[in-house]
């Protein structure tokens, strides 16, 4: 048994932590398709619901917002929109609120599929159309939703009383999810799940840090592939553990000299929003053309969530992107972008995701100001390929690109 | 030292202009058909320039492709986007620019540029033709009008018409009820008009403007969009001789200035 272990531990060690980490999430899925077969009940969940709460009931839940990404990258976002559409939801709302629409109705999709749900865990932290994309869910399968309100903060810290009411909301949701599940909910777990999501997302940030390295040995694109462990299975301890293999690879490339990017790294940016899922090659294409590595994302290290207590762990998560007022989302990105260095932003307008893409006109302006960088938006899809236009695209990335050699030759004539 | 010829082609989604200018300063030769990328308007733009200021290609020293279709023309040496090169081409025809406002056949951009006419930053409309050429081609055409009347036709309205609708689609079928209301064509072209600089003033407020503006591209010779994106964002608003063809000049000038450093 033992030796068993060792060989199990010495095929972690050997491969790539990516590889790893993608067995990580398709353990989940696998998972809650064996507990489905077995008649055990499977919980749709929000990507920032506190995710230790049912992990401490041994529930076993699936991520919509996971599986429209990968719908979306496998190229079936567009049919699986056009699907909700003729259910009558407008082309308007969320990429992703479509395609879960459409897969809890029983569109067929063979892209990424999951268990119907039993139960649906939603907090709003992330965006308020998921409170509606949860409600239609409920009233479709007649199934108990379980919500956690998070107010917007509109100062820089989550007032106590916000923490009071999210807290009550955290009672109620575990007092439910006990009834639902007929579990009792257990302190010790609760602390040991803690413990390991807090290492998970320590070991999460470390890795999304090594982009601060010049050349950085990673792009701001590998972190959107392995994010999807953090959204999905941030509670176990297998992706702390494969997240530290990860930043051990990055430790190692500094050291070598190595990088995943295997381009020329004549500038650096930030990449702002979610990206276009359906359009990751296009997206990159002209970035490497003119040697544009993406040093800092603001989607990814969204996700790690970092607490020493209830308390902290409930302001953990009143920040997210979308729910925190606009000085601390500006302060957030630009120290992103110094930690970075970063000589420019391609700002994705997101017509999936109007919250994020409401407030960037004005986030741009800031960027430019104190930053001194070139800023740049292009218009896309987080889903929904029909909103993409490569040629814009394009013509933007090299706006930006030349708008970066003129600032850099300023920079240069200076010194 | 014998003269330097560039060639400068801005090859749009519905023209083609093409410059060559003579070491950097003059320009020999101009010309632009009205057929852009993926047409035979490229080749026979650039056969006028060559037969007009009988050259051949190998006269030109470098060629530089800018525009929609920048990616497709095979002997054109290097490409750059039109956002540098129309801030390039205005800071040649008007020194003291510091906002360009362009509204091209399927784009409309407002470019901020340095005291050098170097490109510092630029928003573009978003995947709509509101505020674009082709807003302007669509609703001549339900108005049974030449796009280059729509100039005068618009200064003789007497009534404010507002055309409300930003997406081009719902503004024709707007102008097709104003029409079937026996409202006065005039008085609908200078509301359309209104209609792209509302759009359009949109986005220059965004990037912030800085005197002095200029306007360039096509729409430009339209003195009502022109007078209407004054009114707009009331700031007095430039224009020029050779507006359409900023592109291809700032590309010309761009491919002079690549000669000079590979020399």
């Amino acid at each position: 048994m033992v030796d068993n272990i060792k060989v199990v531990e010495n095929v972690k060690n050997s491969r790539p932590a990516k590889e790893w980490l993608r067995e990580i999430v398709d353990k989940v899925y696998a998972e809650a398709w064996e507990a489905k077969e077995k008649g055990e009940l499977i919980g749709w969940s929000s990507s920032k619901f506190p995710a230790e709460i049912a992990e401490t009931l041994g529930l076993k839940i699936c991520y919509p917002e996971n599986q429209a990404a990968a719908i979306s990258a496998k190229h079936g976002g567009q049919r699986m929109c056009e699907y909700a559409e003729s259910m009558g939801y407008d082309n308007d709302i969320c990429g992703y609120a479509r395609i879960s629409l459409a897969y809890a109705a029983g569109a067929k999709c063979d892209e990424k599929s999951m268990p119907q749900p039993d139960f649906l865990l939603c907090c709003n932290n992330i965006c308020n159309c998921m409170t509606k994309w949860y409600e239609n869910i409920a009233r479709m399968h007649n199934i108990p939703l379980i919500m956690i309100d998070v107010p917007y903060n509109n100062t820089s810290e989550a007032s106590e009383e916000n923490i009071k009411y999210i807290r009550s909301q955290f009672d109620d949701a575990i007092e439910e999810l006990e009834k639902i599940s007929g579990r009792k909910f257990d302190e010790r777990k609760f602390e040991e799940v803690c413990s390991n999501a807090n290492r998970t997302a320590k070991a999460w940030l470390k890795a999304c840090s090594y982009c601060k390295y010049v050349p950085s040995p990673l792009s701001g694109f590998d972190l959107f592939n392995h994010m999807a462990v953090v959204v999905t299975a941030r509670c176990r301890r297998e992706s702390s553990e494969a997240f530290e293999a990860l930043t051990k690879e990055y430790e190692e490339s500094v050291k070598n000299g190595t990088s995943t990017w295997r381009y020329d790294e004549n500038y650096r940016i930030m990449f702002e929003g979610i990206p276009c899922w359906p359009e990751l090659r296009s997206l990159f294409t002209p970035l490497k053309q003119y040697g544009i590595n993406t040093t800092a994302v603001v989607y990814a290290p969204a996700f790690g969530f970092v607490y020493d207590n209830m308390n902290e762990m409930i302001k953990a998560y009143c920040k997210a992107p979308n729910s925190v007022c606009i000085e601390t989302g500006v302060e957030w990105r630009e120290s992103i972008c110094r930690e970075n260095k970063v000589d420019g932003v391609l700002v994705h307008y997101n017509r999936s995701c109007k919250p994020w893409s409401g407030y960037m006109p004005e986030m741009e302006r800031r960027f430019r100001n104190d930053l001194g960088v070139g800023v740049v938006g292009f218009d896309g899809d987080q889903a929904d390929p029909r909103n993409f236009s490569n040629a814009q695209y394009i013509t933007r990335v090299q706006g930006l690109f030349e708008i970066m050699e003129v600032k850099r030759k300023i920079k240069d004539e200076k010194n | 030292m014998s003269d330097i010829f560039t060639m400068g082609i801005d090859i749009g989604s519905t023209a083609s202009k093409c410059i060559i200018l003579k070491n950097g300063q003059d320009i020999k030769a101009k010309s632009k058909i009205n057929a852009g990328t993926g047409t035979s308007g490229p080749d026979r733009v650039i056969n006028s320039v060559l037969n007009a200021s009988n050259l051949n290609l190998n006269n030109i020293s470098f060629i530089m492709a800018t525009g929609y279709g920048r990616n497709t023309l095979q002997i054109a040496h290097a490409e750059m986007s039109e956002l540098s090169c129309h801030a390039y081409g205005a800071h040649f025809q008007f020194h003291s620019a510091r906002t360009v406002i362009d509204i091209g056949g399927q784009d409309a951009k407002v470019l901020r540029l340095d005291e050098n006419g170097m490109l510092v930053n630029f928003v573009m409309n978003d995947k709509c033709a509101a505020g674009t050429g082709r807003f302007l081609d669509v609703m001549a055409r339900v108005l049974e009008v030449n796009i280059e009347d729509l100039e005068d036709l618009s200064a003789k309205s007497k009534r404010d018409i507002t055309i409300s609708s930003t997406c081009t689609v719902f503004a024709e079928s707007e102008v097709i009820s104003q029409l079937a209301s026996n409202a006065d064509k005039c008085d609908i072209i200078r509301g359309i008009h209104h209609s792209v600089a509302s759009r359009v003033g949109a986005l220059a407020r965004r990037i912030g403007l800085k005197e002095d503006i200029v306007m360039t591209g096509g729409v430009a010779q339209n003195k009502g969009v022109l007078s209407a994106l004054e009114g707009e964002l009331n700031y007095k608003i430039h224009t020029f001789e050779l507006a359409q063809y900023t592109g291809a000049v700032g590309a010309a000038l761009f491919a002079y200035k690549r000669v000079i450093k590979n020399s």
